[in-house]
């Protein structure tokens, strides 16, 4: 017993002591278990995914006098460099993409009075206060896709970031200076990277991106070192691999798809990680991989410290649309038939909205939240929709809803457990699909297809009861939404109306409270608080307006 | 980033069409993912996406000799397009070992020691020189030079396809009933079918709206109406500049613009939105409808 209660004395103070000699302040990631509040720690504020900030200095009364603070624009790096404060990186020349405009289509992490923000190949340190920089890190790319960066993450005084040409570069978070890069894909298979990395206790959890018909995976990095802790494939790479039944040869498998490009949720008491997979390659031209094709367009939930799936729950089968399930889940507590649910929603790209099990993956409810979404036949017995075969691309024209974009996409949802109401902007828009390479084989990548968009019966803002899938009501927008939520207890839903209008929305219903027109947003607001004041900030482009309550 | 619609441009979209297809691309970049692929293949450039693209162009007589190689030793299986055979040889151009190659270090033992692969056939060992290897490598890297953005193949030559399967007689008959209140053959769609000789692109135009000369709704190339009826004060008619939650504004016949605060209801504000019938009417469609007016349209010479 004595021996016990020493051991446990050694674990309880020693090893934190011995860890904090190591390395000390900065954000220590037990600090993000506990609800949103004063900061943004991590990509969705906590791990609940909920985009829920305790903040309510702005409330559906006092939000009239939320006031701009600042405004402050970044500039993207060159290879001719800029400034004095910039610190390069990088193991290209940074010719891809030279000179190009910045769009900040991440979220923005906010610790010790700091604001860390990013695009593809850079990374800013502002100051919360007004805005202005204080470092700026540019990364020399090889080339890739340059399509976004969803933010860094941040562990002590250590930041994490990926680049699109495929490294996982960590920083000083006080200074900027590079601490390491290490390699988490392969570039020559045309892998790109844009995931916020999500730290979980010492794992460092990272997606990458691809188009060109290569695996999917998920990978956890020693934070210390960035050496490898486990690599999770999304589709069966072996013989043997759960899900290969679901493919027409292992071949197929191996070049299925499946990319982790979006984090995921977290919950600490099973801990289990909880993320979505994309879409099944060749995306459009199903014809050579018949089948399901797990793990794609699935969630999935993985122990972050084996690596090791617990479940999985296929969101969208056998998908020909390109409608990833990479939308960030939802960790929901909830009572369902008079018993408390722990449970997991998600909002998927097709249209369907799905509330499960977290700690099992058992299926509770399936619903359409895509009001026009017409690609699915019946659902079967275990909750999965069947898509109907007659909506896949054809030569003649496939009349198909939503889009490809789907009606939702990254933009992350929201949740807010004062009203019990999950939140997205949904769109419902037509495209005609035709089916340019008719080949068996199927195509290769996004190839083989050829999209009219036909026009758009609504987008919306969306509150749905993820106890029942039921939708509780839907504001209109005549633009298009985008940018993702924000939930506050407040009683307040932030959103961009795709019309150029900043929105503080009542979470009871939609009202609209508070809006300022500063363009279309391009990333998700958030909030937090400084100096006793509550401040809540998005970014427009290469912008971020913050706003402050007086 | 096409992913979060804004107001659907109708001229836009259709003239971005018809410069798609005068281009001859026959993949569009879709979804969020896209934004960053060249226009035109990046041979050698090396501002180019991936490696496949940026490497600099090889020798054109190795290449040739490279191609000849592969269609006596390689092409039974991997295919005329590199992209897998019915001897079920895989897809080379997204082949990991392909993709790293630089010049047949990767390819060579492959070759010549043959592979043994769970689920692919037993790959047999070719005894060929090394500069037969060699440019057999930089075979694959020219093709795979050529590789499309988001990962599509090389465009190759484009299939012909028809569009146009549809029951014409079908199709006459779904006209006469859900779309004569509206159009006449022989009035705003007369000879329809002479003026749009790409059938594709005639069946999108009449799913938006846009084949005819105008049809009861006046036609989709027409503006958006708003009438703003303020609590106070005479109505002001014009073409809708923008509407959301908090104002709209309308411009005027001369020219001018006047913008109104909404506040709910108040002023009362009704839109005519040329387009709206059409758009109501795209839940409706069954693509068999779809294909028997585009067939019936068609014969509208």
């Amino acid at each position: 017993m004595m021996l016990r209660r020493f051991v446990l004395i050694c674990v309880l103070v020693i090893a934190p002591a011995l860890l904090g000699a190591q390395v000390q302040g900065g954000l220590d990631p037990a600090t993000l278990v506990k609800p949103l509040g004063n900061t943004w720690p991590t990509y969705s504020g906590d791990y609940t995914g909920r985009r829920f900030s305790s903040l309510k200095q702005a409330d559906r009364n006092t939000v009239k006098n939320l006031t701009l603070a600042w405004v402050g624009k970044v500039t993207a790096g060159s290879p001719t460099g800029r400034g004095a404060n910039i610190i390069v990186g990088g193991v290209g020349t940074g010719e891809f993409g030279a000179g190009g405009g910045v769009t900040i289509k991440g979220s923005i992490l906010m610790v010790d009075d700091h604001l860390y923000v990013t695009s593809p190949d850079n990374v800013w340190m502002l100051d919360a206060r007004d805005g202005h920089e204080i470092w700026h890190y540019y990364w020399k790319t090889r080339g890739s896709t340059h399509i976004a960066n969803r933010g860094v993450g941040i562990w002590h005084n250590y930041l994490y970031f990926e680049t699109p040409d495929d490294y996982l570069v960590s920083l000083d978070a006080r200074t900027g200076i590079e601490r390491w890069h290490v390699e988490i894909a392969d570039f020559n298979q045309q892998y790109f990277s844009t995931m916020a990395p999500i730290v979980v206790d010492n794992h460092l959890l990272v997606g990458t991106g691809n188009d060109i018909d290569s695996p999917g995976f998920l990978q956890s990095f020693d934070p210390e070192t960035g050496n490898l802790q486990w690599k999770f494939y999304t589709v069966p790479m072996n013989l043997g691999d759960p899900g290969l039944d679901t493919w027409p040869n292992l071949e197929a498998a191996r070049h299925g798809g499946g990319q982790v490009w979006v984090p995921g949720s977290y919950d600490p008491e099973t801990k289990l990680y909880i993320f979505g997979t994309g879409n099944p390659t060749p995306g459009y031209t199903g014809q050579g991989r018949p089948g399901d094709n797990l793990f794609t367009c699935s969630l999935i939930a993985v122990n972050v410290d084996t690596g090791k799936m617990a479940w999985y729950f296929q969101t969208s089968v056998h998908d020909t649309h390109d409608w990833d399930s990479a939308q960030t889940p939802i960790l929901i507590d909830a009572t369902i038939d008079g018993r408390p649910r722990k449970l997991v929603s998600t909002a998927a790209r097709n249209g369907y909205f799905f509330t499960l099990d977290r700690i099992t993956g058992a299926h509770i409810i399936t619903s359409k939240y895509g009001s026009t979404s017409n690609w699915a036949r019946e659902t079967r017995p275990n909750g999965v929709v069947e898509p109907d075969p007659g909506k896949e691309a054809t030569v003649p024209g496939s009349l198909v809803s939503p889009i490809e974009g789907g009606v939702t996409n990254w933009p992350p949802p929201a949740y807010s457990p004062d009203t019990g109401l999950f939140y997205v902007q949904e769109h419902n828009g037509f495209n005609m699909v035709y089916l340019t390479d008719p080949d068996p084989r199927g195509s290769m990548g996004l190839g083989g297809k050829q999209v009219s968009q036909l026009g758009s019966l609504g987008n919306y803002l969306t509150a749905i009861d993820p106890k029942t899938g039921q939708i509780a009501w839907r504001h209109e927008y005549s633009g298009g939404g985008g940018g993702g939520l924000l939930a506050t207890a407040g009683g307040l839903v932030f959103s961009g109306d795709g019309s150029g209008n900043f929105v503080a929305h009542d979470s009871s219903n939609g009202k609209p409270l508070w809006h300022t027109r500063i363009g279309n947003l391009s990333n998700a607001p958030q909030t937090y608080m400084l100096d006793g004041q509550q401040h809540v900030l998005a970014a427009v482009g290469d912008t971020i307006y913050d706003f402050v309550m007086y | 980033m096409r992913l979060l619609r804004r107001r659907f441009h109708w001229i836009a979209g259709l003239l971005i069409l018809f410069v798609w297809l005068a281009a001859g691309i026959a993949a569009q970049r879709g979804g969020n993912r896209g934004g960053a692929a060249p226009a035109t293949p990046g041979v050698g450039n090396p501002t180019a996406t991936f490696p496949a693209q940026q490497r600099p162009p090889g020798d054109p007589a190795m290449i040739a000799r490279g191609n000849g190689l592969y269609e006596a030793n390689c092409r039974l299986c991997h295919g005329a397009d590199l992209r897998g055979g019915d001897q079920g040889g895989p897809n080379l151009l997204r082949s990991a070992v392909v993709l790293a190659d630089q010049s047949g270090e990767l390819i060579g033992p492959v070759v010549l020691n043959g592979r043994s692969n769970p689920g692919i056939p037993t790959m047999p060992k070719f005894t060929l020189p090394a500069e037969d290897v060699r440019a057999i490598a930089e075979y694959l890297h020219s093709v795979a030079a050529t590789m499309q953005g988001q990962g599509g193949p090389p465009r190759g030559t484009p299939a012909v396809l028809n569009v146009v399967v549809g029951d014409a007689a079908a199709g006459q008959a779904y006209f006469a009933k859900n779309c004569s209140g509206c159009h006449s053959v022989t009035g705003d769609l007369a000879g329809i079918g002479a003026r749009n000789t790409n059938p594709m692109l005639l069946q999108n135009a009449w799913l938006g709206g846009q084949a005819g000369g105008g049809g009861r709704a006046g036609g989709a190339t027409n503006p958006v109406m708003v009438t703003v009826t303020p609590p106070s004060g005479p109505k002001v008619e014009g073409r809708l500049g923008r509407i959301d939650d908090f104002l709209v504004i309308v411009n005027l016949e001369d020219g001018s613009s006047r913008s109104f605060r909404r506040n709910g209801d108040v002023p009362k504000v009704e839109l005519r939105d040329p387009r709206d019938a059409h758009r109501k009417l795209l839940p409706t469609y069954t693509d068999k409808d779809i294909h028997d007016v585009t067939a019936y349209l068609v014969t509208l010479k």
